[in-house]
């Protein structure tokens, strides 16, 4: 696996939960000194697969209580209709992630809504009239679980 | 309760998650020593969850990403504790989710390549628990992923 140790990927399964633990924690964490643990956070970090870090809110308590995923297929295609269609939907503040797919679906979004009503106003005035959209499905989510991954035995 | 100065200052932190804390005062036009007081205090009470580091699975040779959408048979009323115990053995999955519609759950899969995916499918998602349906989208390309409110 490109070279990696137990020991690295004891370092991503510990940075993956939490990014702000110092070179020094997580030195201690798997039995290595400071400078150690840095040089091997810093080999990570600079061949990408640390790739950056992501902030999770508690969306309910900023007032934002529903996310929506939605499943969309194209009614046109091809690739302008493909570009127009991207170009549109990253551009909505409420849509935080958009992935291209195979399968019953050309598109997923993960749309964060105020709340139902909020959602319904997004879905009626930005979705629908996003270019080229056909068939729309929409599941509201009640739980989300990240999990570490295959990272080894945690 | 997190007031104005608490929205624009994760509004800043959610755009750009790397920036140093005293970049992130200038932005967000508070005072270093109040900036970091604001971030304890959202963190403390849990407004801030967690800070983590993305893993780009890619990079360490996952080349496959998977979107598994199940609907569960209803009738076991230990179906969903059951099924997501059972998910949650197998190491290839990153994310469960639950759902009102007509999807009952949705995992991410990931595997090294197509080889490696059917196996997952055959030996760990098709053993999964009181499963009734499920299909699966295959990930072509991230276009957008940012994490971000409409603060």
């Amino acid at each position: 696996m490109s070279g990696l140790d137990a020991t690295d990927l004891a370092i991503l399964r510990i940075l993956s939960d939490d990014a702000t633990r110092s070179a020094a924690e997580i030195g201690r964490a798997v039995g290595l000194g400071q400078p150690a643990a840095w040089r091997r956070i810093k080999r990570l970090t600079d061949s990408g697969i640390l790739a950056g870090r992501r902030v999770i809110v508690d969306n309910a308590a900023l007032g934002f209580g529903v996310t929506v995923f939605l499943g969309i297929r194209l009614a046109a295609k091809g690739r302008t209709s493909l570009e127009d269609f991207e170009r549109a939907v990253t551009a909505i503040p409420e849509v935080q992630t958009v992935q291209h797919v195979l399968g019953q679906f050309d598109y997923r979004l993960r749309i964060t809504a105020r709340d139902i009503s909020d959602f319904e106003r997004i879905l009626r005035r930005r979705i629908m009239t996003l270019p080229g959209v056909g068939q729309v499905e929409a599941n509201v989510m009640l739980s989300e679980e990240r999990r570490p991954g295959p990272l080894g035995a945690s | 309760m997190p007031d104005r100065t608490d929205h624009r200052i994760l509004r800043h932190l959610m755009a750009d998650p790397q920036a140093p804390n005293a970049v992130l005062a200038q932005r967000a036009g508070v005072a270093p020593a109040s900036l970091w007081r604001r971030l304890e205090k959202l963190r403390e009470t849990g407004v801030i969850a967690a800070i983590q580091n993305r893993i780009d699975w890619r990079k360490l040779g996952y080349e496959v990403q998977v979107s598994l959408r199940f609907t569960l048979d209803k009738t076991s009323p230990r179906a969903f504790d059951e099924f997501m115990a059972a998910a949650r053995e197998v190491p290839e999955v990153t994310e469960i989710q639950t759902f009102l519609g007509s999807v009952d759950l949705r995992l991410s899969v990931i595997a090294r390549d197509m080889a490696h995916w059917q196996q997952i499918y055959r030996d760990r998602i098709l053993t999964l628990p009181h499963v009734s349906d499920s299909d699966a989208l295959m990930l072509v390309s991230t276009i957008k992923d940012s994490g971000e409110l409409a603060l």
